[in-house]
């Protein structure tokens, strides 16, 4: 049984590592053509908002807007706070105070 | 000056910080209850160090499925960091290799959302990268173990609302990156996806495939609009 975790975490370690390093390591030595560096100048507003979409709007993996939804609640002020500051501090600490007074009040 | 920039990292770790201590906390637990170890858990931490990876290769271990099975899903979940380690890749040219496979060893969602923010404004500094990663790793490892070490003594690490301080960074960098139209556009295109691919067939495949096709029409839109504005000064 123990022999058999340490192998899935080493098998699990060279599967995460390799899409991690590969890309930058290969695509940093070669000119990239326009349009694909047009694409890639894209996928940091596309990664972010694919990542967060779920996390507020469909928690529990179904979409949930409403009342119930602590993390869709919370994201209100929090996108309030960002559009006026574009402060990322701010946003953190107005993230966390509103999820804590949603969960204990 | 290195020193600084090193320094510098660690202060912008503070948001993913604040976020990785209740999930590595919880992590740990959980792990602890499904029967991994301390020493397994600490192995898994900092060998893979890979949140929803963690969370559910602990679960298919738990339930006795196989390892090839195990290490295929784990794959799959991953992949999607294909896509950030290349949207990195313009701007760490002149990097040397082994500097970078230091540095992509600590991309995470989180990591890569603060560095693709920082370095829109600033030169690419491998100490930066060293202090914002190390930081963020260094937690990530200490909180998955204190977890399965305190195990049930103390209560649901996630309760008190830190964990959302992962959420609240995410809306920060999505507003601070969003500088036009398009950009509304790709957020819009890619959020919807990612909403669509989760509801109906679970997670995994969300991000990668809401990235490809969000960033496409992006670059659509804009060759679109070039050809628009060509044809209306003929």
């Amino acid at each position: 049984m123990e022999q058999k975790v340490i192998l899935i975490i080493i098998g699990m370690s060279v599967v995460t590592y390799l899409p991690r390093i590969l890309p930058m390591v290969l695509l940093s030595k070669v000119n990239l053509p326009p349009l694909f560096l047009k694409w890639l100048q894209f996928i940091p507003v596309a990664v972010l908002s694919a990542l967060l979409a779920p996390a507020i709007l469909a928690p529990q993996g179904e979409l949930s807007i409403g009342l119930d939804n602590n993390a869709f609640i919370a994201s209100i002020p929090c996108f309030f706070v960002a559009i006026k500051t574009k402060n990322l501090f701010l946003t953190v600490m107005v993230g966390i105070l509103a999820m804590f007074l949603l969960q204990n009040l | 000056m290195t020193d600084s920039n090193f320094v510098t990292g660690i202060k912008k770790s503070v948001p993913v910080v604040l976020g990785y201590i209740p999930i590595g906390m919880a992590f740990g637990i959980l792990a602890s209850q499904q029967g991994l170890s301390i020493f397994e858990i600490f192995m898994m931490s900092s060998m893979v160090y890979a949140g929803a990876s963690q969370f559910i290769a602990t679960a298919m271990i738990a339930s006795g499925i196989n390892a090839a099975s195990v290490i295929f899903t784990v794959f799959l979940v991953n992949l999607r960091h294909m896509l950030m380690s290349a949207s990195l890749s313009p701007y760490f040219r002149k990097v040397p290799s082994i500097i970078q496979a230091l540095i992509s060893f600590g991309l995470t969602d989180e990591t890569y959302a603060l560095d693709i923010t920082h370095l829109k404004e600033h030169e690419p500094s491998a100490y930066f990268f060293m202090g914002l990663h190390t930081s963020c790793y260094a937690t990530w490892v200490i909180s998955t173990v204190m977890g399965g070490m305190l195990g049930n003594l103390i209560p649901d690490p996630t309760r008190w609302g830190m964990d959302y301080a992962l959420s609240a960074m995410f809306i920060a960098l999505l507003c601070i990156q969003i500088k036009d139209k398009r950009d509304v556009l790709v957020a819009i295109c890619s959020a919807a996806f990612s909403l669509l691919i989760t509801t109906m067939s679970g997670g995994s495949w969300n991000v990668i495939i809401s990235t490809i096709l969000a960033a496409t029409i992006g670059v659509s839109a804009d060759l679109w609009n070039k050809r628009l504005s060509l044809s209306s000064s003929e």
